[in-house]
This record gives structure tokens, C-alpha cells and sequence, in this order.
């Protein structure tokens, strides 16, 4: 019997056992669910950073947008702010809850103005008293994202691929939001690039408020932005820390594994670090194992991982775990 | 010391477009040893993938070699026939490209796709080439390749496409393997397999090999020697060591700060400001010079020389000219009457943030 979830007063963002299936065809008259989200539960507090890091496929998007309710979800439940977020209430949290995508390159129609691009939420809401105002507005955007006022009038595609992403992140900004999924919003840019946008993330959070779901699979980026760490394999949360934590005691064997890959921008580091390299490739998700998603891939695997998916514990301080061998 | 089994000398390529002319490599020069990994670096842009593609001759129509030699075992290839380039191409030097997919037919078998390559560049032929497809296939670790080579690239997942091209591009022994960004479309535990996979054939075969990545942290664990790319030039040059403990260019240092690392947690980062730069409009003097902190009146001016630092590599960036003059190694006024004082310096950086 499942226990009716109460959602607590001291986080902003709360998914609750958070599902979402999509139907694919395997034959005329069949189909199967592709479990991409498959029971996720997470907090972020009011201001706070939560990095969510996996492998390609693993459901990190599919998370995202199932928060924000651009899809809608198979089963679980969302709290925002203690509002329950559904068909009904989505409409008037939509100002509150915002996502900036990947690519820079393509999530930006190339024939708007930045004006424009800026301005359609602000239209969108009905943000502004009056032309004076919807300018000024956007201007302020502008300057909080580090544009140039006279880049106002120009066309995305005349941008930088850094810019752009600045561009999304005004967007973003305009409706004021107390909530930002980021999807890889730094992934596509070069490190000299992404350092300056990844500071005025963290500027931003300063000076408003702003949580944000920070999605993106380059560890070393996520642990400097964020707070706390949920890692995923397959659609499932297999572990949940602090990120210095997660850094220096990870547990879950594929966290283990995922930390040890990451390249070090070291020389001695990278020779003498011992790596645990994974065998075999990620399943897929329409032949999901029985027990536990990661034991075709796990050292430590018994017969109990096959037969029992592993529910995430408490290994003390809040450091979450699902396995049943570590 | 090890022979140089490839030499690029002063190599210019362009590309001519509707808008002018692309600069993308503008003066590149570095050795290659027999048996060892060379890494270029740099960011998106700055003439890596054009320099791989320069020394293989597969540029795109609109671009060409304008000057320099590419040596191989001495020889200048940049001025062999097609035909013998051809010949170049399958059996002394091999490229994989970062998508693997893009790179593999996909109305083909991977066994048909693996064998047509050891044909052409091998005697091996029919039951022998299949044979050849098969211990290929298992020593890049695709399990049950008697099985798998009757299957297409669509049934392979990225990792095991990237295995497919590396088993095809050592298929025929080649001295030399061209890496560009093979792991960046990866996964990082994909990614550490099909790393650790290349150093592991290299020990068995002992081919060179130039590795092209922006990874700063791929570059540390692949790299013997360094050489760090912008604006289609090299800027500094050295052993792993050298470029990660003690980089001597601004643009290397600014690169290195700008990594997040763990020991930087809770520090802000420190970017390179400005945007990437225009290969149709290069400034006249250092090509980094309008991101650069410390530029100065010089650096507008005069592209830097190529100048070793104290501790021994190459660096060209005129900071360390002043560097080297403050240390007492050369004497700057007897020179070319260059000289180098602080108060040169220019607030030469324009488009700052
Ligand atoms: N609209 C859809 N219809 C069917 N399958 C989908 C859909 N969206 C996502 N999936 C599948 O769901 C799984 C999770 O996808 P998702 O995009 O969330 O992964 P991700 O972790 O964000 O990966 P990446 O790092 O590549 O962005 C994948 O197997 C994907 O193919
Ligand atoms: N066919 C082409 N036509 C015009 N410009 C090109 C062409 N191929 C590459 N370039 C330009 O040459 C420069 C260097 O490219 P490249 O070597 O691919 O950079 P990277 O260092 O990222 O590998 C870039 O500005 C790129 O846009
Ligand atoms: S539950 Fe079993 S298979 Fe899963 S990670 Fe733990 S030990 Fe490995
Ligand atoms: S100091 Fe001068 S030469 Fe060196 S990188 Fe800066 S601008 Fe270029
Ligand atoms: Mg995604
Ligand atoms: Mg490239």
C-alpha cells in the first residue's frame, strides 16, 4: 500500500516517484512502453543547485521536461512551491518554471531579433505596461546576461555560440522565474566559452534567487555548479549525494566507475589514477534487466541484484544509494 | 631520439568562400616520432580537424595547401600524385573522424564495409579478408564478431561504431593513426574503453599517433608531446608536462584556468573573455591578442616568434620573449631593437565582457 507522499514546505521543486513511458510500435497492432523515467524522486531547495549527470539515454532530458510538464507524466507526482503541479495548475506555474536548452544552434529561430527571442515570454504573460516598458525590460535582460544594448535589433545567427546561449538564458529570465531546468545549457561550448557562461549561472543564482536543475553529463562542470548531485542510469536515480561527497565517496558501483572515466586535465593525475573501465554498452531501454538496471555492466553483481531492483537508502548525511551489495 | 616519421613544415591551408578567404592554417610545424602520440588542442575553430585533413589531402573542394611540406619519412607527399596518395591513405596513415556513424555506410554490412577496406589496401582477398574483418573485429573488443560482421551500423551502438572504424583504420598496419576528436560524440565510460583501446593497440602495433581534441583532459592522458592551436597557429609546444605544469602562452594559460576542476570547488572560474576569433579578418599581430590580458603594444604589431622559455619548451607569445629577457637569456635591445618594456603594455584587449 503506498503511502499518500506530503509534500514539505522547505523545498521549492519536488518530484515524487516521477514516471514517464513512451509508447513505442513493434508491430501493427502492438506497442511497448520505453520506460525513460522510471520512479524518480528528488528535491531542490528555494536558491539551490541539483546537478542530475548519466549517460546518453539514460533520461536526464526526459526528466527535465517531465518536471516542467511538457510531457505528461505516466505516473508520480510534482510539487512546486507545495502546489501540486498538473494538467490544471501548469498554466500558472509556467512563468515560475523555466528551461534553457542544449543547442545554441538550433533552439533559436535565426530569422528573430534578440529583441524578439527576449520578448515573447514578456508578450507570452503579459508582462509590461506599456512599448517603454516591454524595451527597458528586455534591456535589463540583456545587461544581466552580459549582452551588448546595441545587439538588441540583430538576428540570432549572427551570434556566437556563446552569446546564443545567453540569449536563451535572458529568455528564460524574462518571466522571472524561481525555477531554470538547464539542459546541457553549457555542453556545446568551448571551455574558454562555457567558463564565463557557467559564472553568470552562478551570478544569476546570487542575485535572484534562482534554483536550478543543472542536467549535463561533464561531471567535472556539474560538481562545480551544484550542491548536490543525482546520478542515473537507465531511468532510474541510482545515487544522490553532496557533491564533494559524491566526489570523494562515491558508492554506487556505476557512480564509481562514471568518476573514474572522467579525464583528468592533469598528466601525472591521468597516468597513475586507476580506472574502472565498464564493460559492454548501456542495455536498451525497451529490454530493461530484471533487478537492478546496471547488473549486466556490475562487478559486484549477485543473484539478489537479478531478482530485486534495489531501492535507494539512506547511507547517512542524505548520501542515497540503491544497491544491494555496497 | 626517436625518428620523425611525419614532419609538417610551415603549412598555410585556406579555404575560399563567398566571403573571402578562410585562414585556417597559418603557418603549422611539428614533428611526429615513430611509435609515439602527438596531441593538437585547441578550441572549436582554431584549424586542428584542417590540419589533420591537410597532411591525409581530403580537404573539402574549396580548400587548398597553399605553401609548406608534409615529410613523410622524409619525403614531401604534398607533392606525390593522387594515385600514390591513394596508397598513402590506406596503409601508411589511417583517420577516424569524431561521428562514427556519419563515417560508415549504413546500406552495408559492417563485415562488407570492414573487408572492401582490406582489399583495397591489402593482397588479402575473399575467405582471407573476411578472416582478417574477424580478428579484426575481436582485437578492438566486439564480442562475437563471426556473428556481428553480418550485421549493419544501425544494430551498433556509438561506442561499438567507434571500435568498427578504429578496427578498420589498423586493418592494414598503418604507421600512422589520425585521431580527430574520436571520442567526443562518446559517453565518458565509452569513452575511457575506446581510449584505453587505442593506447593498448599502440602498444601491440606500434603506429604513431596524432590525436585532435578540444579535451583538455583527454589530451593529459593521451599525450607524449602537445602542440596548442589558435587561430591556425601553434602557440606553444611541449611535453605533457611542460603545457599542463608549466604553460608558457596566455591563451594555454587561460585555457588550463578556465577548466573547472576539483580543487577550484567554490572558486569562481576564470574565463577567457571576449568571442571566438574571425579567420577571415585576422589581426595583424598575435592572433590572441584581442582576448588577451596581457596584451601588449607589440603583440598588435608583430605575430610573436617562436621563443623557448626558461624551463626549455616552445612558446610564441611575446609575454614570454619578456620573460626570457627578464631571466637574462637574451639580450632584447641587440636584437631586431624590439624592446619590451612594462609600460608597453596597450589595453590591447577590445571586446571584453
Ligand atoms: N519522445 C520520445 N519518444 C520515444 N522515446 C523517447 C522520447 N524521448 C526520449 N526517448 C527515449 O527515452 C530515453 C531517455 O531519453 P533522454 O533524452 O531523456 O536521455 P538523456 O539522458 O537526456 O540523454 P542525452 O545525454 O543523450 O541527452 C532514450 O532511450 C530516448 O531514446
Ligand atoms: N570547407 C570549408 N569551407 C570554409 N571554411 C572551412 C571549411 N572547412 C573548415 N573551415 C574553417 O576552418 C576553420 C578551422 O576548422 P577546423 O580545423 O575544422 O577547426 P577545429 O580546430 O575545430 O577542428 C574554421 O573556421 C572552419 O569554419
Ligand atoms: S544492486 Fe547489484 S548489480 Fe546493482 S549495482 Fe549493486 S551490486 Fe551491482
Ligand atoms: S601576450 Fe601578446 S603575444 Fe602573448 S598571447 Fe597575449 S597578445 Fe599574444
Ligand atoms: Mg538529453
Ligand atoms: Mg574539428
Amino acid at each position: 500500500m503506498e503511502e499518500k507522499f506530503t509534500p514539505d514546505s522547505q523545498y521549492l521543486v519536488q518530484a515524487h516517484d516521477m514516471k514517464m513511458y513512451f509508447p513505442i510500435k513493434t508491430g501493427w497492432f502492438h506497442s511497448k512502453p520505453l520506460k525513460a523515467v522510471d520512479g524518480v524522486s528528488f528535491d531542490i531547495r528555494p536558491g539551490e543547485t541539483l546537478g542530475l549527470v548519466g549517460e546518453s539515454g539514460c533520461g536526464k532530458t526526459t526528466v527535465g521536461r517531465t518536471l516542467l510538464r511538457l510531457y505528461n507524466p505516466t505516473g508520480g507526482e510534482v510539487y512546486f512551491d507545495g502546489k501540486k503541479v498538473d494538467a490544471k495548475s501548469i498554466g500558472g506555474l509556467r512563468k515560475d518554471m523555466q528551461m534553457v536548452f542544449q543547442d545554441p544552434y538550433s533552439s533559436l529561430n535565426p530569422r528573430m531579433t534578440v529583441e524578439d527571442i527576449i520578448g515573447e515570454p514578456l508578450d507570452v504573460h503579459k508582462l509590461y505596461t506599456s512599448r517603454q516598458d516591454r524595451r527597458d525590460k528586455i534591456l535589463h535582460l540583456m545587461e544581466l546576461v552580459g549582452l551588448n544594448a546595441e545587439h538588441a535589433t540583430r538576428y540570432a545567427h549572427e551570434f556566437s555560440g556563446g552569446q546564443r546561449q545567453r540569449i536563451g538564458i535572458a529568455r528564460a529570465l524574462a518571466t522571472n522565474p524561481r525555477f531554470i531546468v538547464c539542459d546541457e545549457a553549457v555542453s556545446a561550448l568551448d571551455v574558454s566559452i562555457q567558463a564565463q557562461v557557467i559564472n553568470m549561472f552562478e551570478d544569476l543564482q546570487k542575485q535572484l534567487g534562482v534554483a536550478y536543475l543543472f542536467i549535463a553529463h561533464d561531471l567535472l562542470v556539474v560538481h562545480h555548479i551544484s550542491k548536490r548531485i543525482a546520478v542515473m542510469y537507465l531511468g532510474r536515480m541510482v545515487e544522490t549525494a553532496d557533491s564533494n561527497e559524491l566526489n570523494s565517496n562515491p558508492i554506487h558501483p556505476y557512480t564509481q566507475s562514471l568518476l573514474s572515466a572522467v579525464p583528468y586535465p592533469d598528466p601525472k593525475q591521468a597516468k597513475e589514477r586507476k580506472r574502472i573501465i565498464l564493460e559492454g554498452d548501456v542495455p536498451s531501454p525497451l529490454n530493461m534487466p530484471s533487478g537492478c538496471p546496471f547488473r549486466t555492466r556490475c562487478r559486484y553483481a549477485t543473484d539478489e541484484c537479478k531478482a530485486k531492483m534495489p531501492p535507494l537508502t539512506d547511507r547517512g548525511g542524505g548520501h542515497m544509494v540503491a544497491c544491494w551489495n555496497k | 631520439m626517436a625518428e620523425n616519421i611525419l614532419s609538417v613544415q610551415d603549412l598555410h591551408t585556406s579555404f575560399t568562400t563567398d566571403h573571402g578567404e578562410v585562414m585556417a592554417v597559418n603557418g603549422v610545424t611539428f614533428n611526429l616520432e615513430e611509435g609515439k602520440t602527438l596531441g593538437i588542442v585547441g578550441e572549436s575553430g582554431s584549424g586542428k580537424s584542417v590540419t589533420a585533413y591537410s597532411i591525409m589531402q581530403i580537404l573539402e573542394k574549396n580548400g587548398s595547401i597553399r605553401s609548406g611540406k608534409v615529410l613523410f619519412r622524409g619525403e614531401d607527399i604534398t607533392k606525390w600524385p593522387e594515385s600514390k596518395m591513394r596508397d598513402f591513405r590506406g596503409k601508411k596513415c589511417s583517420i577516424i573522424f569524431q561521428d562514427p556513424m556519419t563515417s560508415l555506410n549504413p546500406v552495408f554490412t559492417i563485415g562488407w564495409q570492414l573487408e572492401e577496406a582490406i582489399k583495397l589496401h591489402t593482397d588479402r582477398k575473399g575467405k582471407a579478408a573476411e578472416e582478417r574483418a574477424i580478428e579484426m573485429l575481436k582485437l578492438v573488443g566486439v564480442n562475437e564478431p563471426e556473428k556481428r560482421i553480418h550485421q549493419y551500423p544501425f544494430e551498433f551502438s556509438g561506442g561499438m561504431r567507434q571500435r568498427v572504424m578504429i578496427a578498420m583504420a589498423l586493418a592494414c598496419e598503418p604507421d600512422i593513426l589520425i585521431a580527430d576528436e574520436p571520442t567526443t560524440a562518446l559517453d565518458v565510460t565509452i569513452q575511457a574503453q575506446i581510449l584505453e583501446l587505442m593506447k593498448d593497440l599502440q602498444k601491440k602495433m606500434g603506429m604513431a599517433i596524432i590525436i585532435v581534441t578540444h579535451d583538455l583532459g583527454v589530451i593529459a592522458q593521451m599525450a607524449d608531446e602537445i602542440i596548442v592551436m589558435y587561430g591556425g597557429r601553434v602557440c606553444e609546444r611541449g611535453t605533457a608536462e611542460d603545457i599542463f605544469y608549466r604553460p608558457a602562452h596566455e591563451y594555454t594559460k587561460g585555457l588550463l584556468r578556465s577548466i573547472p576542476s576539483v580543487d577550484k570547488i567554490g572558486q569562481r572560474l576564470v574565463p577567457i573573455s571576449g568571442t571566438p576569433i574571425n579567420l577571415l579578418n585576422l589581426p595583424k599581430g598575435c592572433a590572441f591578442c584581442p582576448r588577451c590580458d596581457a596584451a601588449m603594444k607589440i603583440c598588435l604589431e608583430q605575430v610573436p616568434p617562436e621563443t623557448r622559455t626558461v624551463d626549455g619548451h616552445l612558446a610564441s607569445c611575446w609575454m614570454a620573449v619578456k620573460k626570457e629577457a627578464e631571466a637574462g637569456m637574451i639580450n632584447f635591445t641587440g636584437d631586431s631593437g624590439r624592446s619590451l618594456k612594462a609600460d608597453d603594455t596597450a589595453g590591447a584587449g577590445s571586446g571584453k565582457d
